[in-house]
């Protein structure tokens, strides 16, 4: 993974510095609260319902031993003994004090941490697929791209005072696991049809919130050389153009709405044109120099298969469960990618304690080559283990309360902070996804399921990303009571689409039948070994409408699903 | 009133701001002058600098025909978190404008080196502002922040660049 050099170890203490200082002169009066707001805002610090919260970033995801114990000491020293991983692979504390912020960077600054841009109008922190690296679909690891785009996008002078906030997805794989699509910009490495070369497929005005939208393509091949101009390109005209008289407009995707995808890129193409590229560009020599951090591990020579971890599953009814739920191929024979899932039943999801991330740190020191991600469904990933190491692995996490078999199905939920925390919130988010899971607690119910995403925002500017949810649930307030919307059909991959509403909105204790009677649904609609999403796509709306609508009028026999 | 910062510290303003055709016959030094005065002005052949100040939503092509021939752009900014300006001033520095760039409005001192690094030259400021955040934040706030990653902004050397050198000395 990356490692900082001498210069970005000196910019991460420049800009503690420069926060420090900030602070202090909001607290002698030369700054206001106008003032300082968006000063803070850019260094990921936000003023939430109860407490102070302070986002840190971990760059596209990826973290190691040493980071994760560190983060775990802030938890217990400054925080109430947790984190909670977000759904843009970042980590939040929850209750830090003030005062105790400049220290909390300073400790961050040391492992080669910050909490640059994980807020503000600006281009924040960059994220990519947690499977970066290991995946067989993929054409090159994204997190170079990543890099090389953290380093450009940081305290940027001219991109920083953006009409609204600005985010960007990297991915290198043909199944896109980093939402590329609904993000502000998204990037997809790809090879040229004709001279195989590769390069970057630019697409632009993605987002969710209040207004959601799949992002357009503007370049279908951009040389890998070329980015950093033709990036500065796209956000000169965003920050000239972008709306300013209404926040709920002023994000790229309404500018490329309004005045159309092709005008857009026309502008875009336009202002490239005039640039000075080599001017901009990064050097060939920096992106080799960023690629050989992310070479391969010294990985061993094993076979395809491990005899010894198939003997275990033999015998382990729960390991089997494990590895067949969690585990996903990895592309050097002999080892195997794990998803270490942040949603036991009835959990807060993407909670973790600290006694966890350091047992969690040690597993990915021993087992793991060191590494481990974040992935944006708020799951960690040992990206790294040899097949013959599961066994103990999976005891070490089932030890720690980390081996729930539930990635990618009904418990695996998606959910923001909601009203137990933000100061946006219009309804309780997390309550939500707790009495789901307790709903579907029973291993064997979510097998028979199969794969399927839940996703709950607690308003409606989306943090839990519902619109992009199998099934979408967005919490309001009505009247002074919560209220639940749920969508259907909602996905984030390079199928991407936003999911439709089923009917009127429901009560907070009507939300698990309502999610039951939709599984019954599908489980009369459904062929033989055809996902859940697979049969909403195929069928409509109408089946899992007339389910959904009969459980919400009273009618009798249903909510007895699976 | 204003107060005007460079780099170098506090200097004095000689553009005197006129709004209307009208009084600029009553203004002698230089002065500062919209876009609906600039014809006038540059036809009153007169015997000083003639500055041009533009909104922050104005298109390049409306201000380029002047380049040439005003000794000062001043760039409006109706507010520190409007960075419109800052885009403005790169194109035109990129269309070859070599006189004096002014912003003029309430930047705060946080973003002093970012105004530097995009072309500006000086910053006018309301009073109030200059009052609350006097010139040695000015100067901090520039200074505490050496580094940076980008190549194409401000004359000294990017990050990028600072390794290639690093690498070729070995």
């Amino acid at each position: 993974m990356y490692r900082y050099d001498e210069f970005d170890a000196e910019f991460v203490r420049q800009r503690v510095a420069e926060f420090s200082e900030q602070v202090g002169r909001r607290l002698d009066g030369s700054l206001t609260e106008d003032e300082f707001k968006p000063l803070r805002l850019k260094n990921g610090l936000y003023l939430q319902l109860h407490a102070y919260m302070l986002r840190v970033a971990v760059p596209y995801g990826t973290l190691n031993g040493r980071q994760l114990r560190q983060l775990a000491l802030i938890a217990e020293r400054f925080d109430k003994g947790y984190a909670h991983f977000t759904t843009r692979q970042n980590l939040q504390f929850n209750w830090p004090k003030l005062k105790d912020v400049p220290e909390i960077l300073g400790l961050l600054a040391d492992v080669e941490m910050h909490c640059i841009q994980t807020s503000g109008n600006c281009i924040r922190n960059v994220t990519s697929d947690q499977f970066a690296g290991v995946a067989a679909d993929e054409v090159e690891d994204p997190r170079i791209t990543a890099e090389l785009i953290r380093q450009w996008s940081s305290l940027h002078p001219e991109f920083s005072w953006l009409p609204r906030k600005f985010k960007v997805a990297v991915t290198g794989a043909e199944h896109d696991r980093a939402a590329i699509k609904v993000h502000d910009l998204g990037i997809r490495i790809l090879r040229h049809p004709q001279t195989g070369e590769a390069g970057y497929e630019i697409v632009v005005g993605g987002g969710l919130g209040r207004t959601p939208m799949i992002g357009k393509v503007i370049r279908e091949f951009l040389p890998k050389d070329e980015l950093l101009a033709y990036l500065e390109a796209v956000m000169r005209v965003y920050n000239a153009e972008g709306r300013r008289d209404n926040k709920y407009k002023a994000r790229v995707k309404i500018l490329v709405h309004e005045i159309g995808t092709d005008e857009f890129r026309a502008r875009v193409e336009a202002e490239y044109a005039e640039l000075d590229g080599p001017t901009v560009n990064a050097p060939r020599e920096e992106l080799e120099r960023i690629g050989a951090y992310f070479a391969p591990p010294a990985y061993e020579v094993l076979p395809e298969r491990s005899e010894r971890l198939e003997a275990a599953r033999r015998t382990d009814a729960g390991l089997d469960l494990f590895v067949r739920q969690n585990g996903f191929p990895h592309r050097q024979p002999g080892y195997i990618v794990l998803t270490v899932s942040l949603k036991p039943i009835a959990g807060v999801p993407g909670d973790m304690s600290d006694a966890q991330m350091r047992t969690f740190a040690d597993i990915a020191e021993r087992y793991s080559f060191d590494e481990l991600r974040v992935s944006h469904a708020q799951n960690l990933v040992l990206p790294h283990v040899r097949q013959d190491d599961v066994p103990e692995v999976y005891a070490a996490l089932e030890k720690a309360g980390l081996a729930t078999a539930n990635a990618g199905l009904v418990t695996d939920i998606i959910a923001c902070p909601g009203l137990d925390y933000c100061a946006l919130a219009t309804a309780r988010s997390i309550p939500i996804a707790q009495e789901i899971s307790k709903t579907f607690a029973a291993p064997e119910r979510q097998q028979a399921i199969g794969p399927l995403q839940i996703k709950i925002s607690g308003c409606i500017n989306a943090c839990g990303h519902h619109h992009v949810g199998h099934i979408g649930i967005l919490g309001l307030e009505k009247s002074g009571k919560e209220n639940y919307q749920i969508t259907l059909g909602g996905d984030a991959t390079e199928n991407a689409a936003l999911g439709e509403r089923l009917g009127p909105g429901i009560d907070a204790d009507q939300v698990p039948g309502a999610i039951e009677a939709i599984v019954d649904a599908y489980f009369n609609e459904r062929h033989e070994g055809e996902e859940f999403i697979a049969t909403v796509k195929r069928t409509g709306l109408e089946p899992f409408k007339r389910r959904f609508q009969a459980y919400v009028a009273g009618e009798a026999g249903v909510g007895e699903a699976a | 009133m204003s107060v005007l910062i460079d780099a170098d510290g506090r200097r004095d303003d000689r553009f005197a701001p006129v709004e209307t055709v009208e009084a600029l016959s009553l203004a002698d030094g230089p002065v500062l002058v919209p876009l609906t005065v600039i014809d006038a002005a540059l036809a009153d052949g007169r015997n000083a600098e003639i500055g041009l100040l533009v909104e922050n939503h104005i298109g390049i092509q409306a201000i380029r025909p002047y380049l040439d021939r005003v000794a000062l752009v001043a760039v409006a900014f109706p507010s520190f978190s409007d960075g419109r300006g800052l885009s403005i001033a790169m194109r035109l520095r990129r269309a070859g404008f070599t006189g004096t760039l002014r912003a003029r409005g309430p930047v705060i001192a946080d973003q002093f080196r970012d105004v530097l690094a995009c072309g500006f030259d000086e910053v006018e400021l309301p009073d109030e502002l200059a009052a609350r955040q006097p010139l040695e934040q000015w100067q901090e706030a520039r200074d505490v922040v050496t580094l940076h990653y980008q190549q194409s902004y401000g004359h000294d050397t990017s990050i990028l660049q600072r390794r290639l050198a690093a690498k070729a000395r070995g």
